[in-house]
């Protein structure tokens, strides 16, 4: 077993640095910074020659890649093109609200998703099934961040009409001063709430139907009929013996799904500002400032990265076939 | 060797209507006997195409899905001669108006329709997803179908690379990508789309010619001399048709919700060519308190892609011959 | 006549599909008695094994369906007794080995574990190290070497042979009256084939279970069985006792299966197969299933109209469902050499 975890862990660092060298060279060409500044008539050729050379810009690609990955690791992904301000505190500050964010809305779909799924699958071709069904695929369909506005018109067609905040449809929270302990955390839910349902609802649908079908398969298969034919109690062979078995390969399904939710976090912060990776990341874009982008992007892989061997070490832990490889 | 030679003849299965050494059949000698006789032989042939025909047409709900779907892009093409109003046209009297009979979707706040905007959105967004279709089709079917094929340190290579990709969101790579065309094209933009969106199709494609290669009639067809890419267009492509056009269809659908997505964030399509996210984004700036800005294109854009699911989903069970057993 | 120990009365199962109605079995009956091994031989789709999972109530109910009939186990009718009930004589009274333990076997859970289940779903107060004590004896039983490690394995860990053992074992935990195995060879080497037969013939005798053996391998109904039940089509066309099955066989099928093995005593050009297919399931042809591909049949009227009944031919333990059984009379099987005419 210490084995197999060592061997993934080894594994993961030579993506580590290919991913890296990726993002590097990825963002360095479809993007030019200082493409405003060549822009404008006011700035001389000589000008941008000299801001080129003294950013460094002007190096080959191999160099300056070594110059961000010093950086990267010894400064904390430096500063930032224009301005100079530190990349890390900012970027510390936004992943810790989007964290937040990102983690409850995986244990809600995680909970939500096995319990519609598994329910769906042992009462296949029920109405439940069917409405659940029904709804997840008009999940797929659904677009997150027009799902996000769709809540913030709900929300504030009900303050208009009744005068009440259930949910807040903007921010993390009230006011600087939003207070300690549990008024702090009832404010912030109240805040998270809205694109937490709209991060939730895609992979509900997702998790939902992968457990469905899983739970189908497995209720289906030869084990389980063994099970059945030793004259175990039905609550058993399903708990048991189905269940834990078809819970196995979500563990790979979650980890896959990891990356979209940043990609949905993007979307749902734009919508609602809140303070987290997602308006950084669109704020920097806009800004054409290559190091907070590359910097995002080497954050995030890193923690796909890092979410994945644990989704590998937890699948070792479930399906003992694995760990013998 | 032999028992009672009478009986060994009894036992030989002659074909229908050959002589006996028996009692003769009770009842008339007709073609009838031969057509029974027949019954449990004569198995009905149909053509694969056939199967998968009625198999599709059997799934109601992707074949209304099918029709809802050609009607509503039928509309977005013909948006010229259907849209009551064009894309800027400006209706200085009804200003920011909720829905209503003149304008069913309601008007922005420079007296716009939105219905006929919608309209004209569909348009653009089937011709992107369509494109993107295609595209994608053929990179990740070309892509794919080397690395299977080959197999090897190629397939590695490929491999290792696209995985490298899905270790970044997608749509921060997009993003990124995005912001460097600039203001785009649907076409450019389907182009992007395409050119990152093809790894699903490439993996389907990679694994089934990998299992592919062992077969048989490849091995045949090699001894017969055939070359390489003559094996994988005639020999292994055909058997892959399925899995791909699943796929393909629904990379339209999620073609069509990236482009929303990039539009409604400002790095797709700029106005003022129509598209449905760029309604959202403008509705979205216009005021939230005028929900019928951004609750109808986006209801749009869900029934377009709901109906491409469902298709996808018919194609998957017409087209897959493997799906579920009743055991004997 | 000892009394029987499970008697099987006019079943009729079927399956709803896409394509229709399937009648996988269609009004069989057969008698199990103490200490016997009744063999049950027919082609795929026979409906074989799908007669004694509906016995045990393994069948998925949505698309299958018992319609009618009734299985009496120890004066109980299965098909009717509670869930509760039925349970209870799971794996305990009736126990059932399945064809591919590579597949029958949970694979996240150790093999003990999965037969220490068995014993403790049955005998709650057993305390665990009894339990386990036990289904290292089993495996023992069986013969899987080395039981004490091996009982602490997954059953990836254990090879084909091994894991079909560790079934049977499994199986005869609770010393069942009666024991079905369906297909226990078909997914194993040859080689193995002839160990697990073995296995079978061990657990039997410590048993003295009664044991319903499926298969389309009429070479282990040869060495097994007792009697013999042939099913075509989900229905029974002929039973008796092995060697009346071998030697005599008074319905054209079971003629065509005897024939259409390859002796190895004699000179053959060619194979004698049954021509045609099995029917569909879902359309049948009116009258006898089998007329199509019958020899005997020839087309006559009464065997395309008239379904024939299962009924005694020659003494009365020897029944048949052919119409024209009588004009088999003088033919001879497998086990019986010809006599005179030179090869």
């Amino acid at each position: 077993m210490l084995t197999y975890i060592l061997r993934r862990f080894l594994y993961s660092i030579p993506v580590l640095v290919a991913t890296s060298f990726l993002i590097f060279t990825f963002v360095s060409i479809t993007g030019d910074p200082l493409g405003r500044l060549r822009a404008n008539a006011n700035i001389t050729a000589e000008q941008i020659h000299a801001i080129e050379h003294s950013k460094n810009l002007d190096k080959p690609v191999i160099v300056r890649y070594g110059y961000w990955v010093r950086d990267a690791v010894t400064k904390q992904f430096g500063t930032t093109l224009f301005g100079n301000r530190k990349i890390w505190p900012d970027l510390k500050r936004v992943m810790g609200h989007t964290l937040q964010f990102i983690l409850s809305a995986i244990i809600i779909s995680l909970i939500l998703g096995i319990a519609i799924g598994v329910y769906s699958a042992l009462r296949q071709y029920s109405l439940f099934d069917y409405t659940a069904t029904t709804v997840s695929f008009i999940g797929f369909a659904t677009p997150v961040f027009w799902l996000a506005l769709m809540l913030q018109v709900l929300m504030v067609q009900i303050f208009l009409k009744w005068h009440v905040r259930i949910f807040y449809t903007s921010g993390l929270s009230s006011s600087v001063n939003a207070g300690h302990g549990f008024h702090f955390l009832l404010d912030r839910v109240q805040h998270l709430a809205l694109p937490v349902i709209a991060l939730c609802a895609l992979s509900t649908a997702t998790y939902s139907r992968f457990m469905r079908a899983s739970m189908l398969e497995v209720l289906n298969s030869d084990y389980v009929r063994t099970a059945r034919a030793k004259g175990l109690i039905e609550r058993r062979v399903v708990m048991r013996h189905a269940f834990r078995n078809a819970l196995i390969p979500l563990v790979t399904v979650v980890a896959l799904d990891f990356g979209g939710l940043f990609a949905g976090a993007i979307v749902t912060e734009t919508i609602f500002t809140l303070d987290g990776m997602g308006y950084y990341f669109i704020n920097s874009l806009f800004s054409s400032d290559p190091y907070p982008v590359m910097a995002w992007l080497m954050v995030v892989a890193t923690m796909v990265i890092l979410f994945n061997l644990i989704a590998d070490i937890l699948y070792g832990v479930f399906d003992p076939r694995i760990r013998y490889e | 060797m032999s028992s009672e030679p009478g009986v060994r003849d009894q036992l030989t299965i002659g074909p229908p209507g050959s002589q006996y050494s028996m009692s003769p059949p009770e009842g008339p000698a007709d073609p009838s006997a031969e057509l029974t006789y027949q019954y449990g032989l004569e198995v009905e042939a149909r053509s694969q195409w056939a199967y998968a025909r009625r198999r599709f047409v059997r799934h109601r709900l992707a074949l209304g899905s099918l029709i809802v779907l050609l009607g509503i892009f039928g509309c977005g093409l013909f948006a010229n001669f259907i849209a009551p109003y064009t894309y800027q046209q400006i209706n200085l009297e009804s200003l920011s108006v909720a829905p209503s009979a003149k304008h069913p979707f309601g008007t922005d706040s420079a007296g716009r329709d939105s219905f006929s905007r919608v309209l004209y959105g569909i348009r653009t967004s089937a011709r992107v997803g369509v494109l993107v279709g295609i595209l994608s089709t053929l990179i990740g079917t070309i892509i794919g179908g080397f690395a299977g094929f080959y197999g090897g340190w190629i397939d590695n290579l490929l491999m290792r690379l696209t995985d490298l990709f899905l270790t970044l969101p997608l749509l921060a790579v997009l993003l990124v990508a995005a912001k460097y065309l600039g203001h785009s094209t649907p076409l450019k933009l389907a182009l992007l789309l395409a050119c990152l969106i093809w790894t699903q199709i490439a993996r389907i494609v990679r694994g089934s010619f990998l299992s592919l290669r062992e077969k048989e009639y490849v091995e045949a067809a090699r001894a017969a001399g055939a070359g390489d890419v003559r094996i994988m267009l005639r020999h292994m492509l055909p058997n892959t048709i399925g899995p791909i056009v699943v796929s393909a269809t629904l990379t339209i659908g999620t073609a069509i919700l990236l482009e929303a997505v990039l539009s409604f964030l400002g790095f797709g399509i700029e106005p003022p060519t129509p598209a449905l996210g760029g309604l959202l984004n403008e509705g979205q700036d216009q005021g939230i308190d005028k929900w019928w800005l951004v609750t109808f294109p986006g209801v749009v854009i869900v029934v377009i892609v709901l109906c491409i699911n469902f298709i996808g989903d018919g194609l998957r069970d017409a087209l897959d011959p493997t799906q579920r057993r009743v055991r004997a | 006549m000892p009394e029987p120990l499970l008697s099987i009365r006019d079943l009729v199962v079927e399956f709803t599909t896409e394509d229709g109605v399937v009648q996988a079995v269609d009004g069989i009956s057969y008698d199990l008695f103490p200490g016997e091994t009744l063999g049950i031989v027919g082609e795929s789709g026979s409906g074989k094994s799908v007669s004694t999972m509906s016995i045990l109530g393994l069948i998925p109910q949505p698309p299958g369906r018992v319609v009618r009939g009734e299985a009496l186990f120890n004066g109980k009718d299965l098909l009717k007794v509670s869930k509760k009930e039925l349970r209870r004589i799971r794996g305990n009274e009736l126990a059932m080995v399945f064809q591919d333990p590579m597949t029958s076997l949970n694979p996240v859970l150790k093999v003990g574990f999965q037969i220490g289940e068995a014993i403790k779903t049955h005998h709650p107060e057993t305390k665990d190290d009894a339990v386990k004590k036990r289904a290292v004896d089993l495996l023992k039983l069986v013969g899987v070497p080395n039981p004490e490690r091996r009982v602490d394995q997954y059953p990836h860990e254990f090879s084909g042979g091994m894991r079909q053992r560790a079934m049977i074992a499994m199986a005869v935990a609770n010393e069942p009256q009666v024991l079905i195995a369906d297909e226990p060879t078909t997914a194993l080497d040859v080689t193995i084939q002839a160990q697990i037969l073995e296995v079978l013939k061990k657990a039997q005798e410590e048993t003295h279970a009664a044991t319903i053996l499926i298969t389309h391998d009429l070479g282990l109904i040869a060495e097994l069985a007792d009697r013999v039940v042939v099913m075509y089509a989900g229905k029974v066309v002929e039973l008796s006792d092995v060697h009346t099955i071998f030697n005599s066989p008074r319905h054209p099928y079971t003629v065509g299966l005897m024939d259409s093995l390859p002796r190895l005593t004699a000179d053959e050009d060619w194979l004698r197969p049954i021509p045609g297919q099995p029917p569909s399931l879902i359309s049948r042809p009116p009258g006898c299933p089998f007329h199509p591909r019958c020899f005997l049949s020839q087309g006559r009227v009464r065997c395309r109209e008239e379904e024939p009944p299962l009924r005694p031919i020659g003494d009365s333990q020897h029944l048949t469902a052919c119409h024209f059984a009588e004009e088999l009379e003088g033919r001879t099987g497998h086990l019986v050499e010809p006599v005179g005419a030179g090869a």
